[in-house]
């Protein structure tokens, strides 16, 4: 796959600590673009604690996490609020979904164009033609994205009627509509059935080659990481054990005692 | 027969007053589970500053509608101050603390509010001009409705159109609504919280003191404790109808208004005030989430 391109997030010696407890312990990580990277480990690793702190739910303990935008100053990223992180370009989705169910599927995606928007109360009001257009504009956007994940059918439907699979299509709808650099999902096929996820494979494939965005995930279905991901990072207790391409990580020793336990002499 | 509407509308009108503070309550509490007990005294500003503007005005001779309107605007902005420095200052430095703690600092600034217009103005009610002329089309029904009724009816009904349409229509109120469901999902997508969060204030405010230059021109006088009774029979109403409900704060509103009115016009006025805190007892008994509010199952 395409290795060929710049760094785009760069994560250096990020520690996370809550209390006395070490969640995150120096890990450093580079997503280059075009990339599908994907961040794997058992259940409690800290994978998930690391996407909060990349995005800015947490304030990381230590660490640098930076942004290269092409063409533009790498941006700094520990502490920002998670609304200025989305503002750089960093967009994610939940393990377990989180939309907004009392909202149409397609005001869903249109509030992941907020960032990208500026009308104001009063010129909301008063709509004068450039709030129209704004508006034309901003559903234009949604329904681009609703098409290119397959839901352009449930446009008028409260996202919480949605079947799972489609609502964690939506999420990734409402991140894409913010417009990323780099893309984090965390965990998109979980509860999926494998229908449902060969079409998630397909789709995130789209993204990564038609819209030039780098990905990076955390997923448990090992198939689907080995599919579509180069590299692959592991953690293990809170500590990245191993990194390269799926064919080093399938046999490197640590990666295989963490996932099936220590080999024992009988 | 016409006993009976007259009592209708003038249920009717309180009550859309009531829903107009309650909106306030609500709305805040939707977004930060916060009971803004400083809500009333906003509404107490938003009239003693349109007492102040409409003596100004007066002086240099306008009248009626035209200090009406002005009173209200200039009112409406004080107020928008007011609410968003109260946000600022009493409640934003205790977010993520526990709710109990900014409860405390509400009902602190409820006070700090009330004994301030005290000593800046003065203990005593002041009268307040009618600034509606009544409108000779009206005449005919002028014992069942009457002129200023009728403005406040239409006031309060422009201002609800208004907000339903900001909450349903605009990018803002898009971001409104995202931020009541999951404030930190709504982060995530962008949205800048602490803003959404400021204008929910301003909004409330805003729409509290349109609330307070209509009735204080409705009734003919202000002074610094009106917040207190209109802000408890608001809140009152927000829990009625379901707080965080924006329907339920109408509805709720409109239900005290015409039990307020029936209870003083067929029993006795003593029993007005009574009657709104019976009913507050009943559904707190019968159905804490309100009318329209949702029964929230908590996860564990």
């Amino acid at each position: 796959m395409n290795e060929s391109g710049r760094k785009l997030l760069e994560v250096k010696g990020l520690t996370m600590d809550f209390g006395g407890l070490r969640a995150v312990d120096s890990v450093s990580l580079t997503v280059h673009e075009g990339e599908i990277a994907a961040l794997i480990g058992p259940n409690g690793a800290g994978k998930t604690t690391f996407f909060n702190c990349v995005t800015g739910i947490y304030v990381p303990t230590k660490g640098d996490i930076l942004l290269h935008p092409q063409g533009e100053q790498t941006r700094r990223l520990n502490g920002l609020k998670p609304n200025q992180v989305t503002e750089m370009g960093l967009a994610r989705t939940f393990q377990n979904i989180r939309l907004f169910g009392g909202m149409t599927v397609l005001e869903n995606v249109m509030i992941g164009r907020h960032c990208r928007t500026s009308s104001g109360i009063f010129r909301s009001i008063l709509r004068g033609s450039r709030v129209r257009e704004e508006e034309q504009q901003i559903v234009e956007d949604s329904y681009y994205w609703l098409n290119k994940v397959g839901l352009e059918k449930y446009v008028n439907e409260f996202a919480r009627n949605l079947p799972y699979g489609a609502q964690r299509r939506l999420e990734i709808a409402r991140a894409m509509a913010t417009d990323p650099l780099l893309l984090l999902l965390d965990e998109p096929a979980a509860g999926m059935n494998p229908y449902e996820t060969s079409a998630l494979e397909v789709l995130i494939r789209r993204i990564s080659e038609e819209e030039k965005i780098a990905i990076l995930l955390i997923e448990h279905d090992m198939k689907l990481v080995m599919k579509i991901s180069h590299p692959i990072y592991v953690m293990e207790y809170g500590k990245k054990i191993a990194q390269g391409s799926p064919q080093d990580v399938r046999n490197n020793p640590r990666v295989i005692e963490a996932y099936l336990g220590e080999e024992v002499e009988a | 027969m016409d006993y009976f509407l007259e009592l209708f509308f003038s249920g009717l009108t309180r009550g859309s007053i009531y829903a107009l503070i309650a909106l306030g309550y609500t709305m805040v509490y939707g977004i930060i589970q916060l009971i803004n007990f400083a809500h009333g005294e906003i509404y107490m500003i938003g009239a003693f500053v349109a007492l102040i503007v409409s003596g100004v005005c007066t002086i240099y001779g306008l009248s009626g509608f035209a200090i009406l309107i002005l009173a209200a605007a200039i009112a409406a902005v004080y107020a928008a101050a007011y609410g968003f420095t109260l946000e600022r200052v009493a409640y934003r430095p205790l977010r993520g603390s526990p709710r109990l703690s900014a409860l405390i600092s509400a009902i602190g600034m409820s006070i700090f509010l009330q004994n301030y217009v005290l000593l800046a103005q003065t203990p005593d009610f002041l009268p307040f001009p009618r600034l509606i002329p009544d409108l000779a089309f009206i005449e005919p029904v002028a014992h069942i409705i009457g002129t200023p009724e009728l403005v406040i009816l239409i006031t309060t009904l422009i201002t609800m159109v208004v907000l339903t349409f900001l909450i349903k229509k605009t990018r803002v109120g898009k971001a409104m609504r995202a931020t009541q469901q999951d404030l930190s999902m709504a982060r995530l997508v962008g949205i800048n919280v602490d803003n959404v969060i400021s204008l929910t204030f301003i909004i409330g405010s805003v729409m509290a003191a349109i609330g307070g230059v209509l009735v204080a021109s409705y009734i003919g006088q202000v002074s610094f404790y009106i917040g207190f009774l209109a802000g408890i029979k608001a809140f009152t109403a927000a829990v009625l109808g379901g707080i965080g409900s924006i329907p339920g704060a109408v509805l709720g509103g409109l239900i005290i208004g015409w039990s307020e009115s029936f209870a003083a016009g067929y029993i006795s006025s003593d029993y007005e005030d009574v009657i709104t805190f019976v009913l507050l007892v009943v559904i707190l008994i019968f159905r804490p989430a309100g009318i329209l509010g949702k029964v929230h199952k908590q996860k564990v």
